[in-house]
């Protein structure tokens, strides 16, 4: 208001003014420079109303790339199997080759597909499907497939060729878990014990008493953690089972995407996705680009009963410490959770670990072997600075541990250098599977692209 | 010779004069309006709503909505107003669900702040919708949390 008030004295002011100016300007009109002024000023009428000019958008993305255009080590090629399939989540690799895909949101009504490659020539020619639910989960053990929603778990039973015998065929093995929306997205894997082990996110960021509100506190001791934020076991052939038929097999885990059985150490691993917002809900104690780093995405070996320490605390792979999470008293340094685990890898934060799977094949170098494939999803809370992740990673393992540094295997799924928002991706790497011949399968659920990289060596 | 100059002086002062006048006026107008309240919009965007929402309006697929050219950004204000005031859980917009719970911002934005962001959202990323008002925002009282 001041300013308006303000603009309306300096208004009369500059008409006064004017006024006598413009009995010089009539003194000057047969002088040839007015000529040019009259023209100056017929301009200035026209454009100086005009409107903030349109902003021209520079997200015109036209380029249809030929080539795959991933980035992958010497030795190493990717084909396109499949293309605009749907939103495709986790994938599963028949003792044929064939491929499930479960879909996020159903297509056509579907939401599980089965592509076949019916001529051998490495596209698969034939896409049909079932299942009509979205969800992420998918899984083969024992000639059945496991496939979820956002709510249960359902299996079918697998031919000798590894096709399901009849998709009207679903029974529903567990039933009833929680899905609030947030983090609901229900990964699942099963032991060589006739055991499936299924992620129940939590439908929190940091189990504030308001989500992701700033100055609400941590609720002590979490509610959440009764019936979420844990990774569930239930017996995998027996049907309506709910939270009273399963063990919370491990706890304090914010929402694990990403998760396998490795067979080598017999011992399930997960990668739940780190907590947002450290700068936009704590300003004073994290700057941007702290929140963008923290806090670290981490690798869990799981034993039974295992606590990794959500909500409470956090992980801190620059400082290597659990780090009193600022929702509970953390001001970044103070140290906490000495019962939870410690991480067996750590990774830059809010990269998104959608994808694990450990490399059991042997058409990839001596080096690959047993070590783990991760799938990073790609960053959004990483702004305002670019966004991060959009890769497949390796960490190379020997006894079942983590023996070198992780590293950045198959890159550029983005398809653009800077990634400022997770909408400038034109894939995301989201599953990860391993196909009978040991060509390692990535799904994508942005263009809904399976790619299948292979090694040919030298 | 100096008098001509002078009054050359005078000729050139009075035509900017008159440009500033010109300016001054279209302040008046609501398309300055407009373009205040996109300026002070655009700072409350980057401080509370970029870190979800994006720096261009984007989004997150899956988790927190785009707002390019959405039903909801460009539709009743009333509905928007409220989605500032109240927050936003498991919602599903142009056939695209978002899972991540967007929190109340009643305590957080005063009643200016939200009428300034909403119209640079309406005004931005494409966008082309009329300016929301303190007084439209102000008649928004339904359902307070607080």
């Amino acid at each position: 208001m001041r300013y308006f008030a303000a603009s309306k004295n300096q208004l009369m002011n500059t008409e006064q003014i004017l006024s006598k100016n413009m009995q010089d300007f009539s003194a000057f009109r047969n002088n040839v420079v007015n000529a040019g002024l009259m023209t100056m000023l017929t301009i200035i009428f026209l454009t100086a109303c005009q409107g903030p000019s349109e902003k021209e958008s520079a997200k015109e993305s036209a380029t249809t790339s030929s080539t795959i255009g991933l980035v992958l080590p010497e030795g190493f090629s990717a084909s396109i199997v499949a293309d605009s399939v749907g939103k495709a989540r986790h994938i599963a690799i028949t003792s044929k080759g064939d491929i499930y895909v479960k879909l996020a949101s159903t297509k056509d009504g579907k939401g599980i597909l089965f592509l076949h490659d019916s001529n051998g020539d490495g596209i698969a020619d034939e896409n049909t499907g079932f299942g009509n639910y979205g969800g992420t989960g998918i899984y083969i053990k024992n000639n059945y497939l496991y496939a979820s929603s956002n709510e249960d778990i359902y299996r079918y039973a697998l031919d000798n060729d590894g096709k399901v015998t009849d998709t009207n065929q679903a029974e529903k093995i567990v039933t009833g878990l929680i899905d609030r929306n947030q983090h609901n997205t229900k990964s699942l894997v099963l032991d060589n014990d006739g055991n499936v082990y299924v992620n129940i996110g939590a439908y929190s960021n940091a189990c504030q008493e308001k989500d992701r509100t700033e100055g609400s506190a941590g609720m002590q001791p979490c509610p959440i953690l009764d019936s979420a934020a844990g990774i569930w076991q239930f017996k995998a052939d027996r049907p309506n089972q709910s939270y009273g038929n399963g063990v919370r097999y491990a706890t304090g885990l914010r929402n694990v995407v990403g998760l396998d059985w490795n067979s080598d150490k017999n011992q399930l691993f997960v990668l739940p996705h780190g907590r947002d917002m450290l700068f936009q809900l704590y300003p004073k104690l994290f700057d941007e680009k702290q929140g963008a780093e923290l806090p670290a995405e981490t690798m869990y070996a799981i034993n039974k009963g295992d606590d990794a320490g959500w909500p409470y605390i956090y992980y801190d792979h620059i400082q290597k410490k659990k780090i009193l999470a600022p929702e509970y008293g953390g001001d970044g340094k103070k140290t906490s959770g000495e019962k939870a685990i410690d991480p067996v890898a750590a990774f830059p934060g809010h990269l998104a670990p959608n994808g694990l799977l450990f490399y059991t094949g042997s058409m990839f170098p001596e080096r690959y072997k047993n070590g783990a494939f991760i799938a990073f999803h790609g960053s959004w809370n990483r702004s305002p600075e670019p966004q991060k992740g959009y890769f497949v990673a390796f960490v190379p393992y020997s006894d079942g541990k983590p023996s070198g540094e992780w590293e950045t295997f198959a890159d550029n799924f983005a398809g653009t250098e800077i990634i400022n928002s997770p909408g400038d991706a034109k894939h995301r790497p989201c599953g990860l599977a391993q196909g009978p011949d040991g060509a390692l399968y990535v799904s994508d659920d942005v263009k809904g692209t399976i790619y299948r990289i292979t090694y040919k060596g030298k | 010779m100096i008098e001509r100059n002078m009054k050359k002086i005078f000729l050139v002062v009075g035509l900017l004069i008159t440009t500033a006048i010109i300016f001054l006026h279209c302040k008046n107008n609501s398309a300055s309006e407009l373009e205040a309240s996109v300026g002070r919009g655009q700072k409350v965007y980057e401080q509370y709503c970029l870190s979800c929402h994006q720096a261009d309006g984007s989004g997150v697929p899956h988790l927190n909505p785009s707002l390019i050219k959405t039903s909801y950004v460009l539709g009743d204000p009333a509905t928007l107003i409220n989605v500032v005031k109240q927050g936003l859980s498991g919602v599903e917009i142009d056939g695209e669900t978002y899972s991540n719970p967007m929190p109340s911002f009643d305590n957080v934005l005063n009643e200016q702040q939200i009428a300034d962001v909403l119209t640079y959202i309406r005004n931005n990323f494409g966008n082309k919708a009329d300016v929301i008002t303190v007084e439209q925002v102000k008649e928004n009282k339904t359902a307070s949390t607080k």
